[in-house]
C-alpha cells in the first residue's frame, strides 16, 4: 500500500483530530529543544465552501428573518443526517463493509420511539421535565435496541462477506427488506405518528430585518444532539487508543493487526456504534417529520449515501461538513426553487465529484 | 547454533491459484541475526508473511517456541511476541510518529504510559524520531520510516523481529543507523529474522543464512562460511555479491 | 444450426438444455394452452421480465457492475410509449415515435452515467445509481402533465394489438384470436430476438473483454484494453434492452405509473431473479424469470393458506400474511446468495460436469 501518493499533491486532509494541542501528558523529549515542528495543513476549502454557501444564501433569499429561519432548519436537519451518516462512513472505511441496509437502523430506532413514547406519554402527563425525560428515554432505548440489532446483523449477515463487495450490496440490501418488513410485521405497515411532546414544540421568535425568524425549539435539541456526536465522535478518535486504532485501521488493518490487535472484534464494535447511530438518527428523523412509516429507512438512506460519497468515504469530517451542505442545500432550494428541490443532492454530488472525485476529504489510502 | 525459536517443516503456501511456497524447511536459531536471502521472487516476502499468519500455511507447519503458529490469526501471532516490519514499511501515514508508536506499544494506553527509558533507548539509535515526534508520520523521509518502522518494532521487548528489506533504497548513514539498532538488539538476546538484499548488510549483521530460491530453501548455514565462500555466492546468488552495491 | 443461433453458448447440461426447450415451448403455445386471461398475463410478464433481467446480466453477470438505475431505464421505455400513445393517439407511428425518443434518452443518460464512472470508482457507482434511480422515480411522479403523475397514464394501443381487434371470425385451435393474443407473440418475437442478440454480444470478443474486465480489470487494462470504453459500451448497451423491455411491457398493460416499472421493488426482484438464475449465463435470466413469476403465484396462495391456518395468533400470523410476501422473498434472496451464488443454471452446469467426469 503505498503511503506516500497524497503527500506531494494535496495538503494531508484534516482528520477530525482538532490538530495537536500542547496538551498534558507530552513526554520531555518532543519538543526537540523549541523546534517549530510543522503539522499536517488543515484543508480548509470545504468549510470555506460551506460558509460561503450560507453566505450567498442571504441574497438570494433577501430577507434576513427568513435566512436565519431556513439556515437554522438546514443546520439542524444537516446535523441528523450527520448522526445517522457518520457511522456508516466509519465501518466503511475501517471494514471496507458497504451496508446498504443501514436503512434498518434507522426506521428500527423511529419505530422504537413510538413505541416508547407512546408508552411514557401517560407517565409524562404535562410535566415539561418529564416529556423531556421521555425523549430521552425514547433515543437511549432505540440506540441500545438498533446496536444489539446491529451487533447480530454484522456476525450473521455481514461477516460472511468481507471483502466482496458485490455479494455485501446484495446480501445487505436483502437484509434490509427482510428488517423493513419484519419492522411491519411488529408495528404495521402503515404510518405511525411520532408527535412533539409539548416541551419541545413550539419556536422562539428572533425579530430579525423585517420580520421574525423562526428557530424550532426541537432543531436546536437536535443541533445540539448532533454536535455532542460530533465532538464526541472526535474525541474518541483523537483521544483514546481505540479511535487510533480505528484511524489506524482504516489506513492499513493489516499493519494492526500484525501489531497484535483483533481488529476484528473492533469491527462488530464499530458496525453496533454505527447501528446505533443510526437508531438515534431515526428517532430524531422521525421527531422531526413527527411520523414515521416503514419506508423510512429506504428513504434517508438514498441521502446519506448522497451524504458519505459527498464526504468522502471513511472520513468523519467529510460527512460532517457533507451533510451540513446537503440539509442547507434542501431547505435554501425547497424555499427558492422547491421544483429543483429534489434534485439538490443530487447536483451537489456531482458538482462535489467533479471537483473532488474522492469526495471532499477523501480517506489517503482508498 | 542455539536452539531454534523459529522452525518452518515442509511449508506450503498458495496465494489463489500461484503455488508460492514448495515446501520451506529451515530453523531460525533464539539470540542471533538470521538472514533470508535470495533472487528477486524467490519467496523471502511469502515466508514471512506466511509466519505472520498474513497468508495461509495450505501444508506444512511452523513452530514458535515449540507452539504451532498455523492455526492462529496475525494478532495471536504477534502476541506470541513477534513483531514484523514489512516492506512497505506499514507505516500509518496520517497518524503522528507518537501516535505510531502508542500503537506499537500494546501495554500503553497513551503517550505518557510509553516506557520512557526504552524511547531514550530508541531515540539513541534513530534520533529524527524524538525530532519528529508530533510530526504526522506521512510527511518523514523514506529513510525516517523506515527507522519508524523499526522503532515500533521494537518498543517493546518480542522474542523475534520479523524484518523485510529493510534497507532498500536508503543511504548508508541509515544504514548504519540500522545495522547499529540490530547488533544491540542481538547483543539483548532479541532474535531476529532478516530478509535482505544488501550483502554487505547481511555479512555484517548475519549470524546464520539461509538462502531461498523458488519458494524453497536451497541452502542453510553459518553466514561466515557463505561469505568466505565466493564460489557459493555465486552459484546461489547469481553473482559475487562481494561487489554487491 | 442451433450452434450458430445460440452463438455457441449452448446450455452445456442436458437437464437445462431440456427445461429451455419446455420452457420456449410453453411460451409459445401459451394462449393455446393456458387459457384465461390471467395465465396470459403471466406469461407475457415472464417474457418480459426474460429480456430486463438478461439485459442486467449483462452489466451484472458479465461486466460486473452493480447498477441501480435498471428500472429506471425500463421506466423510459414504457413511458417513452405510453407518452406518445397518450398524446398523439394510438398508432404504430406513436409507439414507434414514443420507443425512439425512450431510447434516445437512455442512450443519453446511461452514456453518461457510464462516463461518470471514469471518476468514481465501482462502489460510489453502485450508490449514484441507487440515487439517480430514485430522483427519477421522484421526477416521474412529480411531471404529472406529461407522466400522468401518481396515477400514470392509461392509452390505447394500435389497431391490431388492441384486446378488440378479432382478425379471424372463428376460433383457431379453439382459441379466439384477438389483439391480446396478437399483442403476446409480438412481445414473444421481440424478446425471442433480443435475447439471441444479447446471446450473440455476449459470446463476441467484446463479451469475452468484458468477463475479463470483470475478472481483473487491473490485468485488463494491463493488457490494453480501455475497461472505460468497454463498461461504458455495456452500459449503454444494457440499458436499451432494458428499455425495450419497458417499451414491451407498456404495449401489453396499457398502462404505465411510477410503480409498474419504476419502484425499488422491481429492482430487487431482477436482483433476485438474476441471483437464482446464475449470474453471467444469460440463460439464469430465462429459468429464474419462470420460476420468479410461478413462485410469486404459487407462494402467495402459499401465505394465504398459512396465514387462514394461523388466523388470530398474533406476530405469526402477521409473518405469513402474504401482504409480507417481500419478507419471504428477501429471505430467500440472502440465502441464495450465500448458498447459492451460482444459481441454478451454475449448479446444474457442475452436475452436467461432475457427471460427465
Amino acid at each position: 500500500m503505498s503511503a506516500n501518493t497524497t503527500a506531494a499533491t494535496s495538503p494531508a486532509p484534516g482528520r477530525p483530530k482538532p490538530g495537536e494541542p500542547p496538551a498534558g501528558g507530552r513526554p520531555p523529549y518532543s519538543a526537540g529543544g523549541g523546534q517549530q515542528v510543522p503539522k499536517a495543513e488543515f484543508d480548509w476549502k470545504p468549510l470555506l465552501i460551506l460558509l460561503g454557501l450560507i453566505v450567498l444564501a442571504l441574497p438570494a433569499i433577501g430577507s434576513p428573518s427568513s435566512w436565519l429561519t431556513l439556515t437554522a432548519a438546514g443546520i439542524a436537519m444537516g446535523l441528523i443526517v450527520f448522526v445517522i451518516a457518520s457511522g456508516l462512513t466509519l465501518v466503511f472505511g475501517l471494514m471496507d463493509v458497504l451496508n446498504f441496509g443501514h436503512g434498518v437502523f434507522i426506521a428500527l430506532g423511529a419505530f422504537v420511539a413510538t413505541s416508547v413514547m407512546g408508552g411514557l406519554s401517560g407517565w409524562a402527563g404535562d410535566n415539561g421535565a418529564a416529556q423531556f425525560a421521555s425523549v430521552f428515554a425514547a433515543m437511549a432505548v432505540a440506540m441500545a435496541v438498533a446496536g444489539a440489532i446491529g451487533w447480530a446483523f454484522e456476525r450473521i449477515i455481514v461477516r460472511p462477506v468481507y471483502g466482496l463487495h458485490l455479494k455485501q450490496i446484495l446480501i445487505t440490501m436483502g437484509g434490509m427488506i427482510v428488517g423493513e418488513e419484519i419492522i411491519k410485521v411488529i408495528w404495521g405497515p402503515l404510518q405511525i405518528a411520532l408527535p412533539l411532546p409539548d416541551v419541545l414544540r413550539g419556536a422562539w421568535y428572533l425579530p430579525l430585518g423585517n420580520g421574525d425568524a423562526a428557530i424550532e425549539k426541537y432543531r436546536v435539541l437536535a443541533a445540539v444532539i448532533g454536535l455532542g456526536v460530533f465532538a464526541a465522535m472526535g474525541h474518541v478518535l483523537a483521544r483514546t487508543k481505540v479511535g487510533l486504532l480505528i484511524r489506524a485501521g482504516v489506513q492499513d488493518r493489516e499493519m494492526v493487526e500484525s501489531l497484535g490487535y483483533r481488529v476484528r472484534r473492533l469491527f462488530v464494535g464499530v458496525f453496533a456504534v454505527g447501528s446505533a447511530l443510526a437508531g438515534l438518527g431515526g428517532v430524531m428523523w422521525g421527531l422531526y417529520q413527527q411520523s414515521v412509516t416503514p419506508q423510512i429507512g429506504a428513504q434517508v438512506n438514498v441521502l446519506i449515501f448522497i451524504v458519505i460519497i459527498i464526504g468522502g468515504l471513511g472520513s468523519t469530517l467529510g460527512c460532517f461538513v457533507g451533510a451540513l451542505l446537503v440539509g442547507l442545500m434542501a431547505n435554501y432550494t425547497g424555499f427558492l426553487a422547491p421544483k429543483v428541490a429534489l434534485f439538490s443532492n443530487i447536483g451537489l454530488m456531482v458538482a462535489v465529484l467533479l471537483w473532488r472525485p474522492q469526495g471532499l476529504y477523501p480517506v489517503t489510502n482508498r | 547454533m542455539s536452539t531454534p525459536i523459529l522452525e518452518l517443516s515442509g511449508v506450503h503456501t498458495h496465494i489463489g491459484a500461484y503455488h508460492i511456497l514448495h515446501g520451506v524447511d529451515f530453523a531460525v536459531p533464539a539470540g542471533e541475526v538470521t538472514m533470508l536471502l535470495g533472487r528477486n521472487g524467490a519467496g523471502k516476502t511469502t515466508t514471512l508473511r506466511t509466519i505472520m499468519g498474513l497468508w495461509r500455511v495450505s501444508q506444512g507447519d511452523v513452530r514458535f517456541q515449540g507452539q504451532s503458529l498455523t492455526a492462529l490469526g496475525t494478532p495471536e501471532i504477534a502476541h506470541q511476541g513477534i513483531a514484523y516490519v514489512p516492506e512497505n514499511m506499514g507505516i500509518f501515514t496520517d497518524l503522528t510518529v507518537k501516535e505510531n508508536m502508542v500503537l506499537a506499544a500494546r501495554s500503553a494506553r497513551n503517550a505518557s504510559e510509553l516506557d520512557t527509558q526504552r524511547l531514550e533507548w530508541i531515540f539513541g539509535f534513530f534520533p529524527a524520531l524524538r525530532k519528529f515526534w508530533l510530526y504526522p508520520a506521512g510527511k518523514l523521509s523514506g529513510g525516517q520510516k523506515q527507522m519508524l518502522a523499526v522503532a515500533r518494532a521494537i518498543c517493546e521487548p518480542r522474542a523475534l523481529i520479523l524484518i523485510d528489506e529493510p534497507s532498500k533504497g536508503l543511504a548508508p548513514s541509515i544504514i548504519q543507523n540500522l545495522v547499529t539498532a540490530f547488533n544491540e538488539l542481538k547483543r539483548q538476546k532479541t532474535t531476529i529474522l532478516l530478509v535482505e538484499q544488501n550483502f554487505m548488510m547481511a555479512k555484517a549483521l548475519g549470524d546464520s543464512v539461509a538462502v531461498m530460491d523458488d519458494g524453497r530453501v536451497v541452502h542453510r548455514g553459518a553466514m561466515r562460511e557463505l561469505a568466505e565462500d565466493e564460489s557459493l555466492q555465486q552459484r546461489l546468488l547469481g553473482l559475487s555479491l562481494g561487489a554487491h552495491q | 444450426m442451433l450452434n450458430r443461433i445460440l452463438s455457441h453458448d449452448l446450455p452445456r447440461s442436458r437437464l437445462l438444455g431440456w427445461v429451455l426447450v419446455l420452457i420456449v415451448l410453453a411460451l409459445l403455445a401459451a394462449p393455446f394452452l393456458f387459457p384465461g386471461a390471467k395465465a396470459l398475463a403471466v406469461a407475457a410478464k415472464t417474457l418480459v421480465f426474460i429480456l430486463l433481467v438478461a439485459s442486467f446480466d449483462l452489466l451484472l453477470g458479465y461486466t460486473g457492475i452493480v447498477s441501480f438505475a435498471h428500472t429506471m431505464f425500463f421506466g423510459i421505455g414504457a413511458y417513452g410509449v405510453a407518452v406518445a400513445s397518450s398524446k398523439l393517439g394510438p398508432g404504430w407511428g406513436s409507439v414507434g415515435l414514443g420507443f425512439a425518443g425512450a431510447l434516445g434518452l437512455s442512450l443519453a443518460l446511461s452514456l453518461l452515467i457510464g462516463l461518470f464512472s471514469l471518476r468514481v470508482k465501482a462502489i460510489f457507482y453502485a450508490m449514484i445509481t441507487l440515487a439517480v434511480a430514485s430522483a427519477f422515480m421522484t421526477l416521474a411522479s412529480q411531471l404529472s402533465d406529461v407522466t400522468g403523475g401518481e396515477d400514470g397514464l392509461t392509452f390505447k394501443n394500435p389497431l391490431w394489438i388492441s384486446p378488440a381487434f378479432e382478425p379471424f371470425e372463428n376460433p383457431v385451435l379453439g382459441l379466439m384470436i384477438d389483439g391480446k393474443v396478437l399483442t403476446y407473440y409480438v412481445i414473444l418475437g421481440v424478446v425471442a430476438a433480443l435475447f439471441l442478440l444479447l446471446l450473440r454480444i455476449v459470446n463476441s470478443p467484446f463479451g469475452r473483454v468484458l468477463q475479463a474486465i470483470r475478472e481483473n480489470d487491473f490485468r485488463a487494462e494491463a493488457i490494453g484494453y480501455r475497461t472505460v470504453v468497454y463498461r461504458t459500451w455495456s452500459n449503454v448497451l444494457s440499458a436499451a434492452f432494458a428499455t425495450a423491455a419497458g417499451a414491451l411491457l407498456a404495449l401489453w398493460l396499457r398502462y404505465v405509473g411510477p410503480d409498474t416499472t419504476l419502484s425499488f421493488e422491481i429492482m430487487l426482484d431482477i436482483l433476485l431473479i438474476v441471483v437464482i438464475g446464475g449470474m453471467g449465463t444469460m440463460y439464469g435470466a430465462v429459468v429464474g424469470s419462470v420460476a420468479f413469476v410461478l413462485a410469486q403465484n404459487y407462494l402467495q396462495d402459499l401465505l394465504k393458506l398459512g396465514a387462514s391456518a394461523l388466523e388470530g395468533v398474533p406476530l405469526l400470523s402477521q409473518i405469513v400474511s402474504p401482504d409480507r410476501w417481500l419478507l419471504w422473498l428477501g429471505v430467500l434472496f440472502v440465502l441464495s446468495v450465500y448458498h447459492f451464488p451460482t444459481g441454478i443454471v451454475g449448479r446444474l452446469r457442475a452436475m452436467a460436469l461432475r457427471l460427465k467426469a
